[in-house]
């Protein structure tokens, strides 16, 4: 079939509609809003997606469903956002001035002082109430990892959230509008590529995935760019020209979940928001983790594709998924290939990814009946950190208390996120006692050398490392009460 | 007649809870920052180029790159300035604004690019060649000791009694030390500046700064040019913290110097890396001391020393590390203490002003010591801290001889005691503790004694500008900033009261040089103290006016004239405020007036360490529970409670998100904001995604917040108030020492754990780790 061009951007930005031709692939939503719109309610707090104070919604439609998220728009991309409807602090109150409910909540509790964040928390915060309207704290805390302040220690803009189910929720332009807004969308979505500039400038939103991998497969220079939650970093922070640019977020067909016996598959394109309802039914043990990436906005935008692709040494989910036994599948122009994910980080900075080609899914085999798996996080803060350590066990014990087998991986321990194969080796056919465990955090050192940084000494990462398998034990031993439990004195 | 009748009372007057006058727009994002005015439109951009080298010669600089990226305009350098290349607060002339010759850490500016668009200026910037000569250097602040490193100011010495022979005569003694780290203040809004060219020798700056009337000063020092040439606007900051006490002149001027030479408004804003590396931070120091106490953990004898990483220059650790030394008492009578303080020069960022300004630093090392000494004895810290509490006299002199007078700390620390049911909590934490094998918890009740007044006493006066139109609309003005504190609602609120009209006829203006002149820092927590009476005194001279107008125009006494909510008594006429403000104009009675203030009763000496540096006091208490896992060092805070003095509150509202913020902020501070310098002298931690500031999620488990409602402030502060801004930051040692509780079980609590801040997950692992292995014996 022939693909049909388009040489222009077109989309919805609060009540209008947007048509851009002459757009830099690396034009940032915040700029775009801020510098050429002249929409100064979003500001720039950090320029990497860390502070929130940038917040906005986006709308998009997927699989017919519309839906808007949060997003950081200093390093979300304009050229991403075909077709989306992008929503900023400027829209929610009425013509006459009448506050959102959200905003009003805001200011009855006196949730702002210096009042930077507040847009960016507001934005949260209205995303949060569309999705759920009665939220409890533990709901508020997770949309606001994303977003800092620095004045009023969050206690009263928890109170704000907590009060906004109480009030009338008055005129609302999303609700109001929405029918229009799909019908608008729908409009706008009209199958075609998108293709403007040229050269380091030029980007393109393919028309569909096999149009994407054709488009790669012509362009192997291209940087791919999906949820932008590292990638915007290479343009904010280290000014680096990554034309020309292949969007991907807006396509449906990577942002398949299939659930069956062999396991979960999540296409390269399925945001961690996305993925996390299937994530929490087929392997619990993620949720957690899971609920600890980025912050709301980062995990709105960020997907499971490009985490992997990237390669970080520490990463988000390889340590867990590399312990799982995951695949990924690799594709260039119409040919596929499945390597196991350990195998996919080669070293520090190096993939097993060729040029033109692709991560299109990522594969998670199911758990068999009596494996035990725990994947533990480590990080400075609890919320919306990189992690120190992240270390993941998966153990299956036959019927005399010995272990079959053993998968552990760690992140942040290695150039790369790594097996501990020297562990697993002390562990495998040994009875799963303390003298085993003893033994066993005994072989870390043949295993991994972490580095002193910023996040955590050599040190300390080791010790943790070898605490982590001691609390893996503890905890399939029927040891309980052994992790923090911050909700435990939370109502709600 | 006139028959309107009198309401009950104005809205919006003092001791209200009111709404921060710019909620509305917070929350609509309508407030309008430096970084959203519309600007002209052929405003050019400026971006700072930054020292690669922590400490090094410049051999060269090749700008030709620069210069040969489309958009750029020119480079800015130490030629272009036309005064004197020079922003240093103290008057030292060691804080140019562009590094000539040499650099002194990494970071640091050594020119500007003036460009087209920011963007451009910040990747032109970045081409720049530079050739470095590596020279020694000094980060940590033992380095700089040991490597002989000077002093950048002279130092302070406090000394009361004697302490050779309170120390020797001491039935116990003990020693210590401990490293406290700095903390980035992560201000949301950066720092900007945008400078419009006036006429002849005159500039117009926007400034994000807390101290226009100094930025005003540096912009014409640098330019050559008096200060009457010079007008610093602010409106709202987006958070100051300290950060931009003086931290924002390097900007004001560096936007100034390129709109005269360009003759276009040039706007300069850092990336938030670059503002985190090349401006200055919370001062880390190292506390060594030495104690004698007896054995109901009374003090004897304190012998302490304070060494603080500076940075480069001196800005302001002079009266930093003097306000740790008035600070390292807390509530305690030291009957025999000698403090000093070791300003000491590193080769990193000049640091400077934050929340607290040096008291916090000061006041973790008192209550270190208390700690150590509670852990020598085997008691609770609580008991050592009542042991030695200011008393009466013979018990009520500072180490700076000042005389506690207002001492409201029993009674503060007797009722959050009782109604955080702390002792009850404690047993209950020991309880656990015993039998639990990974998780330990921690409890921990700390007090505060903050001295409130500048130290520098010429700091001590404000100005306020009112005027009331012939409307009866009033224009409020004053030389206080507002960051976020809700300064400029609380001063409203003032000004309404004593018109007695509504808030809402008040409106309060940007923050300008040109009208009130000569203002100080809004800083050490004096906003409103200082500007409220200002702004008090200036009403209250219009309202002296306009009695006596009154009087003779309805022929009344002035005893019969009264101002009452929206309107004005004239015996028996009631005149609504409008009304009577027109008729007063009519009659040319002057309607606006310059009010001034001087806080009263202090004075300083320095050189001898004596006086009364502080005009009163504020207190407040803190309890935290804590959770910590002994296997990962992870921890979390599960209660605090909070009673808190702000004196009669001008807004208790705005006061308890004071108290709030301040606490977790210096919960942040000793928890996990980490300042991490690599090997070469390059800050590590300079973004969010690798600096942690608390998160909602963060915040205590449980948070109660109450203020001691029955306090009243014995000074004749404005409206009886007490100043809130920093006292409150302290109450977060609570965590730091509840946390160390929980370290402390993994030895049965016979050893003290000596945690050092900030108290990351690793740092408390690897103190469970030491104690365990002294708990072995090893």
């Amino acid at each position: 079939m022939d693909i049909q061009t388009r040489t222009s951007l077109r989309l919805l930005l609060n009540d209008r509609l947007v048509e851009l031709t002459d757009v830099a692939a690396t034009q940032t939503l915040l700029d775009f809003l801020r510098l050429d719109r002249r929409l100064r309610g979003t500001k720039e707090g950090c320029a990497e997606g860390d502070c929130g104070a940038c917040t906005v919604l986006i709308g998009r439609l997927t699989h017919g469903q519309l839906t808007y998220e949060s997003v950081n728009a200093c390093i979300r991309f304009v050229g991403s956002l075909d077709a989306c409807h992008v929503v900023t602090v400027e829209a929610l109150a009425a013509a006459d001035g009448t506050l959102h409910p959200v905003q009003q909540a805001m200011v009855d509790t006196h949730a702002s002082q210096c009042g930077f964040c507040t847009p960016g928390f507001v934005m949260s915060l209205y995303g949060l109430w569309m999705h759920n309207p009665s939220p409890a704290v533990r709901d508020i805390e997770k949309a606001l990892q994303g977003n800092l302040c620095r004045c009023t220690g969050y206690a009263a803009i928890i109170r704000a959230a907590q009060s906004v189910s109480a009030r009338n929720a008055g005129h609302d332009p999303l609700v109001a509008e929405r029918a229009r807004v799909i019908e608008q969308l729908q409009a706008l979505k009209d199958g075609r590529r998108v293709d403007i500039g040229e050269g380091k400038q030029r980007f393109i939103l393919p028309a569909d995935v096999d149009d994407f991998a054709a488009v790669l497969d012509a362009n192997p220079g291209a940087t791919i760019v999906a949820g932008s939650t590292d990638v915007g970093l290479w343009v904010t922070k280290f000014m680096r020209e990554i034309g020309p640019i292949i969007f991907t977020s807006h396509l449906d067909g990577l942002r398949r979940i299939t659930a069956d016996d062999s396991g979960l598959t999540l296409g390269a394109g399925v945001s961690y928001t996305d993925a996390y309802p299937a994530i929490s039914e087929h392997f619990p043990q993620l949720s957690e983790l899971w609920n600890r990436i980025g912050g709301e906005q980062v995990r709105n935008m960020g997907t499971i594709g490009g985490n992997v692709a990237n390669g970080s040494p520490i990463g988000d989910t390889p340590p867990a998924l590399i312990a799982l036994g995951a695949s990924v599948r690799l594709r260039k122009g119409p040919n596929r290939r499945t390597v196991p994910m350990e195998k996919y980080f080669i070293d520090y900075g190096k993939q097993d990814r060729v040029p033109g080609e692709f991560v299109e899914a990522i594969h998670i085999p199911a758990l068999k009946p009596g494996e035990l798996f725990a994947v533990y996080k480590i990080s400075k803060r609890l919320d919306e950190d990189i992690s120190s350590v992240c270390g993941a066990f998966k153990a299956l014990l036959d019927t005399a208390g010995k272990v079959q087998a053993a998968t552990i991986a760690f992140g942040g321990m290695a150039g790369t996120p790594k097996r501990a194969a020297a562990v697993e080796e002390v562990l495998t056919g040994a009875s799963w006692d303390d003298a085993t465990i003893e033994r066993a955090m005994a072989a870390f050192t043949a295993d991994f050398t972490p580095l002193t940084d910023w996040r955590a000494s050599a040190d300390y990462r080791l010790l943790t490392a070898r605490n982590l398998l001691r609390r893996f034990h503890l905890e399939t031993t029927g040891e309980d009460n052994i992790r923090l439990n911050r909700y435990a004195a939370v109502a709600g | 007649m006139n028959s309107i009748q009198p309401m009950a009372r104005i809205k919006g007057g003092v001791h209200e809870q009111q709404p921060h006058e710019s909620g509305h727009k917070h929350v609509s994002g309508s407030a309008e920052y430096i970084d959203d005015m519309p600007e002209p439109a052929d405003t050019l951009h400026a971006y700072l180029g930054l020292s690669q080298r922590a400490h090094a010669d410049i051999v060269s600089i090749d700008f030709e790159a620069v210069r040969a990226c489309p958009g750029v305009i020119g480079v800015l350098t130490v030629d272009d300035i036309p005064g004197h290349n020079d922003v240093s607060p103290a008057g030292k002339h060691d804080d140019p604004v562009f590094a000539v010759g040499k650099v002194e850490f990494h970071g640091q500016p050594m020119f500007a690019v003036i460009a087209e668009t920011r963007q451009i200026a910040r990747n032109a910037a970045a081409k720049v060649r530079v050739e470095y000569r590596d020279l020694e250097h000094a980060i940590d602040v033992l380095d700089a000791e040991k490597a002989g490193y000077p002093l950048v100011i002279d130092p302070l010495k406090l000394e009361r009694g004697d302490i050779a022979e309170g120390l020797a005569k001491a039935t116990n003694r003990l020693s210590g030390e401990m490293r406290i780290g700095g903390q980035d203040h992560f201000y949301l809004e950066g720092h900007i500046a945008f400078a419009m060219p006036g006429e002849d020798d005159e500039v117009t700056v926007y400034s994000s700064t807390q101290h226009p009337s100094e930025t005003q000063h540096m912009v014409g020092h640098v330019l050559g040019v008096p200060a009457n040439a010079v007008t610093v606007n602010v409106r709202r900051m987006g958070g100051g913290f300290g950060g931009k006490e003086t931290q924002a002149n390097l900007f004001a001027a560096v936007a100034a110097v390129a709109a005269k030479k360009y003759k276009r408004a040039v706007k300069i804003r850092p990336d938030r890396d670059d503002d985190m590396v090349a401006t200055g931070k919370r001062h880390d120091f190292h506390v060594a001391y030495e104690l004698g106490f007896d054995d109901d953990g009374r003090i004897e004898a304190v012998d302490a020393t304070f060494s603080a990483r500076c940075g480069f220059s001196a800005d302001l650790s002079g009266p930093v590390t003097d306000r740790a030394l008035f600070h390292a008492d807390n509530c305690y009578f030291y009957p025999n203490v000698r403090l000093r303080s070791r300003p000491l020069k590193t080769n990193t960022v000049s640091n400077t002003a934050f929340r607290g300004f040096g008291g916090p630093q000061g006041m973790v090392g008192g209550e270190r010591m208390i700690e150590d000494i509670a852990y020598a004895l085997g008691k609770d810290p609580l008991e050592i801290r009542k042991a030695n509490f200011y008393g009466d006299a013979g018990r009520n002199v500072t180490p700076y001889h000042q005389t506690v007078e207002d001492n409201i700390i029993p009674q503060i620390v007797a009722e959050l005691e009782a109604s955080s049911d702390y002792a009850a909590r404690r047993e209950a934490v020991l309880a656990f503790n015993r039998d639990s094998r990974i998780i330990r918890r921690g409890i921990a009740l700390t007090p505060v004694k903050f001295g409130i007044s500048f130290t520098k006493t010429e700091y001590n006066q404000a100005g306020a500008l009112v005027h009331v139109y012939s409307d009866g609309s009033i224009h409020l003005n004053h030389g206080g900033t507002e960051m976020g504190q809700g300064l400029y609602t609380k001063v409203a609120q003032v000004v309404a009261d004593e018109f007695q009209v509504d808030l809402d006829r008040v409106k309060v203006t940007a923050t300008t040089t040109a009208k009130v002149p000569n203002t100080s820092a809004t800083a050490a927590s004096s906003g409103s103290d200082l500007n409220g009476m200002a702004a008090a005194n200036a009403a209250q001279q219009i309202k002296a006016r306009l009695v006596d107008f009154a009087a003779e125009h309805y022929a009344v006494a002035k005893s019969e004239v009264f101002f009452e909510p929206n309107a004005v008594r004239a015996g028996n006429r009631l005149i609504p405020f409008p009304d009577f403000i027109r008729t007063a104009y009519g009659a040319r009675v002057q309607l606006s007036a310059a009010g001034f203030y001087k806080t009263p009763k202090i004075h300083w000496n320095r050189a001898e360490g004596r006086g009364r540096p502080f005009y009163y006091f504020a207190y407040g208490a803190s309890v935290s529970e804590v959770s910590i896992d002994t296997l990962t060092g992870e921890y979390q805070v599960d209660r605090t409670d909070i009673l808190h003095d702000v004196g009669k509150s001008l807004n208790p509202a705005l006061d308890l998100g004071q108290v709030e913020g301040a606490f977790v902020q210096g919960m942040g501070w000793l928890t996990t904001e980490e300042l991490w310098w690599d090997a070469k002298g390059r800050l590590r931690t300079h973004a969010p995604s690798t600096y942690k500031i608390p998160l909602a999620s963060d915040r205590p488990r449980q948070f109660n917040v109450e203020l001691a409602t029955w306090s009243i402030n014995r000074e004749e502060t404005i409206r009886r108030s007490k100043a809130v801004g920093e006292p409150p930051f302290m109450l977060a040692i609570s965590v730091l020492e509840a946390i160390s509780m929980a370290v402390a079980s993994v030895a049965d609590y016979r050893v003290a754990p000596r945690l050092d801040a900030p108290a990351t997950p690793e740092r408390v692992l690897m103190a469970v780790e030491r104690l365990r292995a002294a708990r072995n014996g090893k």
